[in-house]
């Protein structure tokens, strides 16, 4: 039995314009120690999945499908439960530090309060593994910055502080939301390090959620490509990136910056935006912006082709798309 | 911490010092003069300046403003032009009601507006919110004098809970008091309740909308708990601020309450001593409503920093 299994994931999201379907046909697996990616742009769906995992979606939000921890489907549990689950068996790091942290209490007694509530510590006894905490997730001199406010860290810090609060009940899976991207470039290595390094050391299974192909590239074993609420390229994270083959993916990694392009060089875009979750097109939801994209694409939904074991791809043109790729599709 | 409260309470005594000076010069500049309303109309003149001689306020105003601060500050009021006595004596009775009255009815309306807020805001959008936002809005548009009339006919006609006004005066016993005090304090925390209730409903709940709620939703914390240990006290800034104002609004507001319930309070004195140009009482009536105001954002003030450590932060 896998740790985390999640099949056939619908979350939507009631508006005053109708509901828009922020994830779509979700499945993923995940094993004990194991690490997963999911990437895709902003608004494709992948912090409502971190969220409608954790049981934590808006007022408005509404899911389907199931989503089982070790056999236990948690979208059967009650909000009693699930209290029991989050930050215990499961926790998250968010990507604001600035903002994720109350800011009227003591960064101390934040990440003490997990440890008293899951592992019913006394005070002192959480006040001493939050000291040790502390420390493992390398904030220098913890016995006197468990007494700081968040105001009083640097950003890198508060997300560390966010880390020892993830980490404090030893959970099974960490979800990890974009941990970086509110970071200096400087800090947001050593940040990627230290999840890299905890999640081995207490074998957890990790899933990192990132638009930056090179963050899920160096940190993940498998990878989910989202676009438009729903999963287009899935696969083990080497297979993918020696074996582009879905034109988003192949338009994200085109779009990447790259060293040596020379300042006059143009960065590669993917034309338009992403689709309206309200309105969704019929078909395949990239089809109008993809440069293969036919009348078929526009109408039908592309099923699932496998490329290679474990690499699945949704697409029409996919053969195409493959052979297209040393050229390059984006222009 | 301690040169937060310096700077504060160095800002107390500027204010203070301000406050005195603006209204020494508007009760100068103010027409009518008390030796002729004293004396009425048909006075002679030399009997009017006989009397403006022994008021002393002949003398130039400069030397007649240091009088009464210094006469202020050795904790000497001066005396009333029109009843002879010393200032103290007619105000002490008047501030004897209107404090206790104050903070009262501020109990009374942070009591009714938490009570309220928090149980709206934690059941926002459901019949229960809906309902109680909706007898808040009521609360607020009923004029606080035609409550009190309501008040009177009910629970001290009809049902004699509680006498209909007057005041017996503190030595007659605590409770005896405090049960004369209550029904002025019902009509005046209404309405300030009402308008606190919904600041603290729309208060909360832009705070449950911060991120860091998310993080203690994540850590597993239960709704409630969430809102007890991390919303309610960030959410509380806008309320103390608005608490500020309301206290020193009914410090100095409450004439018309005060009228219906006979009560001598703080503005009905201020008043007589208006329209007798007693000015040595209206300034220093005055001066004592600005420093229980001045005193009141002081201890705002501190709230501020108790509440959020980045306002000391920012202040150092």
């Amino acid at each position: 039995m896998a740790l985390l299994d999640v099949e056939n994931l619908d979350v939507s999201l009631s508006t005053a314009m109708g509901p828009a379907r922020a994830v779509r046909g979700l499945n993923i697996s995940l094993e004990k120690g194991e690490t997963l990616g999911i990437v895709g742009e902003s608004g494709c769906g992948k912090s409502m999945t971190a969220l409608a995992l954790m049981g934590l979606l808006p007022d408005n939000g509404t899911t389907e499908g199931t989503i089982s921890l070790q056999g236990e489907d948690l979208l059967l549990k009650s909000e009693k439960e699930m209290c029991k689950i989050r930050g215990n068996r499961m926790a998250m790091i968010f990507q604001e530090p600035m903002t994720s942290l109350n800011p009227v209490h003591t960064v101390g007694r934040q990440i003490m309060e997990p440890l008293r509530l899951h592992r019913g510590l006394s005070k002192s006894e959480a006040f001493k593994e939050t000291i040790g905490l502390m420390e493992r997730v390398g904030i220098p001199n913890p016995s006197e910055r468990v007494h700081n406010y968040p105001h009083q860290l640097s950003g890198g810090q508060r997300q560390r502080v966010m880390i020892a609060l993830a980490l404090s009940c030893s959970p099974d899976i960490l979800i990890a939301d974009e941990p970086t991207t509110a970071l200096d470039v400087t800090i947001q290595d050593q940040i990627l390090e230290l999840i890299q390094n905890l999640v081995d050391e207490e074998g957890m299974a990790l899933i990192l959620i990132s638009h930056d192909l090179g963050v899920i590239a160096e940190n993940t074993e498998k990878v989910a490509v989202m676009y438009g609420g729903a999963v287009v390229e899935s696969g083990p994270t080497d297979q993918i990136f020696g074996n582009l083959a879905h034109p988003y993916t192949q338009g994200l990694f085109a779009a990447m910056p790259k060293l040596g392009m020379g300042r006059n060089g143009r960065l590669t875009t993917i034309p338009g935006t992403v689709p309206d979750l309200i309105n969704l097109p019929a078909g395949c939801t990239f089809t109008d912006r993809c440069p293969l994209a036919t009348d078929e694409c526009g109408t039908t939904a592309p099923s699932i082709s496998t490329v290679e074991a474990g690499h699945k791809v949704t697409c029409h043109h996919i053969d195409q798309a493959i052979n297209g790729r040393g050229e390059g599709l984006y222009k | 911490m301690s040169v937060f409260f310096a700077k504060r309470f160095m800002t107390l005594l500027a204010t203070l010092l301000g406050a005195s000076i603006v209204i020494f010069i508007v009760m100068e500049i103010l027409p009518g003069d008390p030796a002729l309303v004293i004396l009425g109309v048909e006075a002679t003149d030399e009997a009017i300046a006989l009397l403006t001689t022994e008021l002393g306020l002949d003398r130039p105003a400069l030397e007649r403003y240091f009088d009464w601060i210094f006469g202020i500050l050795q904790g000497d009021l001066g005396n009333s032009y029109a009843y002879k006595v010393p200032v103290w004596e007619l105000v002490e009775g008047a501030l004897k009601i209107t404090v206790p009255l104050a903070i009262l009815s501020m109990i009374l309306s942070v009591a009714l507006a938490l009570v309220v807020g928090l149980y709206a805001a934690a059941n926002h959008n459901k019949a229960s919110d809906i309902s109680l936002m909706g007898i808040s809005q009521l609360g607020i548009s009923i004029p606080n004098f035609w409550l009190a009339v309501l008040l009177i006919l009910y629970f001290a006609v009809n049902l004699r809970w509680f006498p209909a006004g007057g005041f017996p005066g503190w030595d007659e016993g605590f409770w005896v008091c405090i049960k004369a005090l209550i029904l002025p304090a019902v009509a005046l925390a209404t309405v300030q309740g009402a308008i606190l209730a919904r600041i603290t409903r729309s208060s909360v709940l832009e705070v449950f909308r911060e991120d860091f709620v998310r993080t203690a939703r994540a850590k597993g914390l239960s709704q409630r708990s969430t809102l007890w240990l991390h919303v309610l006290r960030n959410s509380m800034i806008p309320v103390i601020t608005v608490m500020g104002l309301q206290f020193a609004n009914l410090l100095a507001g409450t004439v018309i309450v005060e009228n219906v319930f006979h009560m001598p309070g703080l503005g009905s004195t201020v008043l007589k001593a208006i329209n007798n140009r007693d000015t040595i009482v209206v300034e220093n009536v005055v001066l004592m409503l600005a420093a229980m105001v001045v005193v009141t954002n002081f201890i705002v003030d501190i709230l501020y920093a108790v509440i959020d450590p980045r306002l000391k932060a920012h202040d150092i």
